[in-house]
């Protein structure tokens, strides 16, 4: 019993500080006995150790679930209203317990918090470990070399000096860091594995940083441009704007830009018919009202300027149409951009006249036309108003049309692509329905009773949105990440591992022959190490062969 | 019809049938495999028990030199291995055929249709690729069938390297037999163009590396799961249980616990860089294509739960008492998430990734 108690003590010490793994304590089942300092000791112990970085781990993957299934504000605010909607009890308790912005929420902030606050607290204490490794030297020969995951051993003439000089030698060639110690050769190698492994966890650190550094002073915003029309990067251009806590708005890059022309092809036969095949934005940008240069944005190739991103997010038609009077003044003429309902780019959408136009008796009034585009009609009677191709083949415009208050001067934010028709009546045809009307190109719908008309023009103008981004740490981020790959390659592909190399006289027995012994040990189990072992013994093999005498008293035994 | 349709759409068809080749010769090698763990049940082996139930110390021999006429050349010294302390020293089974001549032809048979099904079902990839004229990975069901392909291309890549990985060829076969059928059935989609927003080389880069990981981390994940069978009857055996009839004839021909834990371990460990990439190369991407690299869409955070499940299954293993089974359900948890990640976000969530629409 104490033979193996003592082999296994041994087998610790030949495999202590072969990684800076902390130490578990499985033992210390309680808590501290010395007051507030020990409790603040026991706690700090417990953050840093394997067991709780592993919970922490834990906990993070279980605390990012809900996010990906409950809708988050963050990534679509118009589903979290309809789940609020929908879910009348839910959606106060998911709003108390920030389920809606789980990834910006206390309770997971806390997680990784903690988290980082473990690993710093980790890789501190395993530093210092690490130097302190470097400077020592690799333990003695355990007492059985027997014991360990790879072993070998033949007996030689060679005296053991001269096997132990010439392990020496062989090891040190091999890179490994080696020394003698009584009948021994002690060597280790491997000792980038630790390295990548702290270079990993610091870079996820870095990596922590760069993302936060994002998040605080980062801006992005999106913009719906027509064809011909521009934007200047300042807040007020913005559709809609968000940004990090630290911006502020004088790090807006100053820059513009115009769109020139918006290019969409798509796949006009075959079984693909229709599927999309170029977006290109032609632009025309200046910085800070330096020279003007021309670009093209595409989707996944955005335009960077100084610092902001300026990415192609979608697209659409603007038809653009000419609404006059009953005396034929014209009261409205432009592009209005329709918003896309399905592949093929079928559109809707408001045309709002909000001033000039008076009614027959002289009253100001406000006209609404709810319009349907669709840039190919399947033709008269051809079923619904829906759009059998994306590109511009043959478009048509169904319109309809109301007077009376838009309720856009209520302050109310108002979306523009919706018609609130709580304080607006329809026109109507003879036989009482909805008046409404397809038109092509170039044609005009007459409202009744000479109200006016609405002209379809030729020209159809094509929209593009954009979104505007600026955010620093990207380039922190991707150094980070780097650093963490080539980390982790290290710390999971290089192996350390000890090799030993015992060489004695040995006893009557062996005909006073010399015995040599090696043995290696890994970090973990490896099938290299092995390999490595024997081909380091084949090497020491051709110094110091087997002695001849000793095979045949072998043989002679075996028989 | 322009020309150029045609040809793509008779190359879509002839991926098709190639498709239902390898099925075929799928279902044949696993009918061989069945026959090798048939036959191999005949032959009773029986060495685990006896390993464990007569636990001796591992015999040290002196390497004897081979003697070669007057001039001796001499063998390199012979290395022992033994598992590190702590762990059963118990051998690896037998094999499926369980040393069974018959069983083991069968089971080279098998490897040999398995082979040819690889080469059929890659031909479908190929042809797939060139009818769509682009990197084979836009819907599920192109997913699917790379998915089979790689995860058989890297077991037969251990065979060839001379890995003793033919124990889980039953279980690889059958389960590329229910990917091939749901990807048919169920997820099938007309050889289809990309939408520009996957017009970029990191479609190569994130999509091939995101299913190869998937691929490697399914067969660590078959290992781990039979690793934990082989365990529970290995320990059965040590404290003195008499395991049920199937663990004795099935689980006995298996490799030792620790072989089947060691071999999960590598191939996870050496996926999970490779993973950490793709999800990085994705997040570059997606700085491109959305404006932002990191926005938390649903696949974005499966990726990454299914990230630090892995990373949570390295530290299991380094952490005392947490090796051995509980690292092992930690690493099946992990591939469970990889597995959400693919089907079920893609099918119950709604993501910007653009085949969640199945
Ligand atoms: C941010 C979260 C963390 C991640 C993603 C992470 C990831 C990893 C990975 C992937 C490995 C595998 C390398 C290997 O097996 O050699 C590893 C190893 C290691 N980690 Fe972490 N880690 C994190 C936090 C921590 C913390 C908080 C600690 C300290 C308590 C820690 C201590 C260690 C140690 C000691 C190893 C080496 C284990 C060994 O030598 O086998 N890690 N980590």
């Amino acid at each position: 019993m104490s033979d193996t108690d003592t082999t296994e003590r041994d087998m610790a010490e030949a495999g202590e500080q072969l990684s800076t793994a902390p130490r578990e304590d499985l033992t210390t089942g309680g808590g501290p006995t010395l007051g507030v300092i020990g409790w603040i000791r026991w706690f700090w112990r417990q953050l840093t150790s394997m067991r709780v970085a592993l919970i922490l781990l834990f906990l993070l993957s279980l605390g990012a679930i809900p996010g990906s299934l409950i809708p988050q504000n963050s990534v679509d605010d118009l589903k979290v209203r309809t789940f609020k909607e929908q879910h009348e009890v839910l959606a106060p308790i998911y709003d108390r317990l920030q389920l809606f912005d789980v990834y910006s929420s206390v309770w997971f902030s806390a997680i990784y918090i903690l988290l980082f606050v473990s690993l710093i607290g980790c890789i501190v204490p395993r530093s210092r470990q690490f130097a302190g490794q470097l400077r020592g030297r690799p333990p003695a020969a355990p007492m059985r070399l027997t014991r360990l995951p790879a072993y070998t051993t033949w007996r030689t003439e060679a005296a053991p000096e001269e096997v132990r000089e010439a392990a020496l030698a062989m090891l040190r060639k091999r890179r490994f860091r080696a020394h003698a110690v009584d009948d021994a050769v002690a060597a280790e190698k491997g000792y980038l594995r630790e390295v990548g492994n702290l270079v990993f966890h610091i870079a996820l650190i870095v990596m922590l940083v760069a993302f936060a550094m994002g998040q605080l002073f980062k801006s992005e915003g999106g913009k719906l441009i027509i064809e011909g029309g521009g934007f200047a990067n300042t807040l007020t251009q913005y559709d809609d704007f968000s940004s990090g806590s630290l911006f502020s708005t004088d790090e807006l890059a100053p820059f513009s830009f115009t769109l020139n022309r918006f290019t969409g092809t798509y796949e006009t036969g075959g079984p693909q018919r229709g599927t999309p095949r170029t977006f290109e934005a032609d632009v025309t940008y200046s910085q800070g009202g330096g020279v003007r240069k021309r670009s093209v944005i595409r989707v996944n190739e955005p335009l960077e300027i100084g610092g902001s991103k300026v990415y192609l997010i979608s697209h659409g038609y603007a038809p653009v149409v000419t609404v006059k009077d009953g005396k034929g003044v014209t009261v409205f003429r432009g592009a209005v951009p329709l918003l896309p309902i399905d592949n093929n780019i079928t559109s809707t959408g408001v045309i709002k006249v909000m001033d000039g136009y008076r009614d027959k008796s002289g009253k100001k009034v406000q006209l609404g036309f709810p319009a349907f585009f669709v840039p190919t009609y399947a033709g008269k009677g051809q079923g619904q108003m829906f759009s059998q191709f994306p590109g511009l083949a043959f478009p048509a415009l169904n319109l309809s049309a109301y007077q009376g208050d838009l309720r856009v001067d209520g302050g109310l934010p108002q979306n523009v692509y919706q018609l609130d028709t709580s304080k607006m009546k329809p026109f109507k045809d003879a036989s009482g329905q909805i008046f409404k009307k397809t038109l092509i190109p170039g044609e005009t719908m007459t409202l009744p009773q000479g109200a006016g008309s609405i002209t379809f023009e030729k020209e159809i103008k094509e929209w593009a949105s954009f979104k505007i981004a600026q955010q620093p740490g990207n380039g922190l981020a991707l150094a980070g990440a780097i650093a963490a790959i080539a980390g982790l390659a290290g710390s999971l592909f290089i192996q350390r591992r000890r090799v030993w190399v015992r060489a004695v006289r040995g006893d009557a027995s062996t005909g006073g022959l010399t015995v040599v012994e090696m043995a290696g040990l890994g970090r973990s189990e490896s099938a290299k190490l092995p390999e490595e072992l024997a081909e380091l013994a084949a090497t020491l093999h051709s110094v110091a062969p087997t002695a001849p005498e000793a095979d045949e008293a072998d043989e002679r035994a075996e028989q | 019809m322009n020309l150029a349709a045609a040809t793509n759409e008779s190359l879509a068809e002839m991926s098709n049938v190639l498709v239902y080749s390898a099925m075929a010769v799928y279902t044949l090698a696993f009918l061989a495999h069945i026959a090798e763990w048939v036959l191999g049940s005949r032959s009773k082996v029986g060495r685990t028990a006896a390993a464990l139930t007569t636990p001796a110390a591992p015999k040290v021999r002196v390497r004897t030199a081979g003697q070669g006429g007057g001039t001796a050349v001499l063998d390199k010294p012979k290395v022992v291995t033994r598992s590190a302390s702590g762990s059963r020293d118990v051998p690896d089974g037998p094999g499926a055929a369980g040393g069974d001549q018959k069983g083991d032809l069968y089971g080279r048979i098998a490897v040999s249709l398995t082979t040819l099904a690889f080469l059929v079902e890659a031909a479908a990839v190929v042809a797939r690729a060139l009818s769509v004229q682009r990197a084979p990975w836009g819907n599920m069901y192109e997913f699917s069938l790379t998915f089979s392909t790689v995860a058989v291309g890297a077991y037969l890549a251990f065979l060839v390297a001379g890995k003793n990985v033919r124990w889980m060829g039953l279980l690889l076969v059958t389960t590329v037999l229910l990917d091939l059928g749901v990807a048919t059935t169920w997820l099938y989609t007309d050889s289809d163009q990309l939408v520009p927003a996957l017009h970029s080389y990191w479609l190569w880069i994130h999509v091939s590396t995101a299913i190869f990981c998937g691929a490697v981390f399914y067969l660590g994940a078959v290992a781990t799961l039979l690793y934990l069978f082989r365990d529970a009857y290995e320990n059965k055996l040590a404290s003195g249980g008499t395991p049920s009839g199937f663990a004795r004839s099935v689980l006995e021909r298996l490799p030792a616990a620790a072989t089947l834990d060691k071999f999960a371990y590598r191939v996870n460990a050496a996926v999970f860089p490779l993973w950490t990439f793709t999800i990085i190369a994705g997040a570059i991407w997606a700085g491109d294509a959305w404006g932002r690299y990191w926005g938390w869409d649903a696949k974005e955070v499966w990726s990454f739960i299914t990230w630090v499940a892995y990373a949570a299954y390295l530290h299991a293993r380094a952490t005392a008492g947490w090796k051995g089974r509980k690292a092992a359900y930690v690493a099946l948890i992990a591939f469970a998430c990889w597995l959400f990640n693919y089907y079920g976000v893609n099918i119950f969530v709604n993501s910007l990734h653009s085949y969640a629409g199945v």
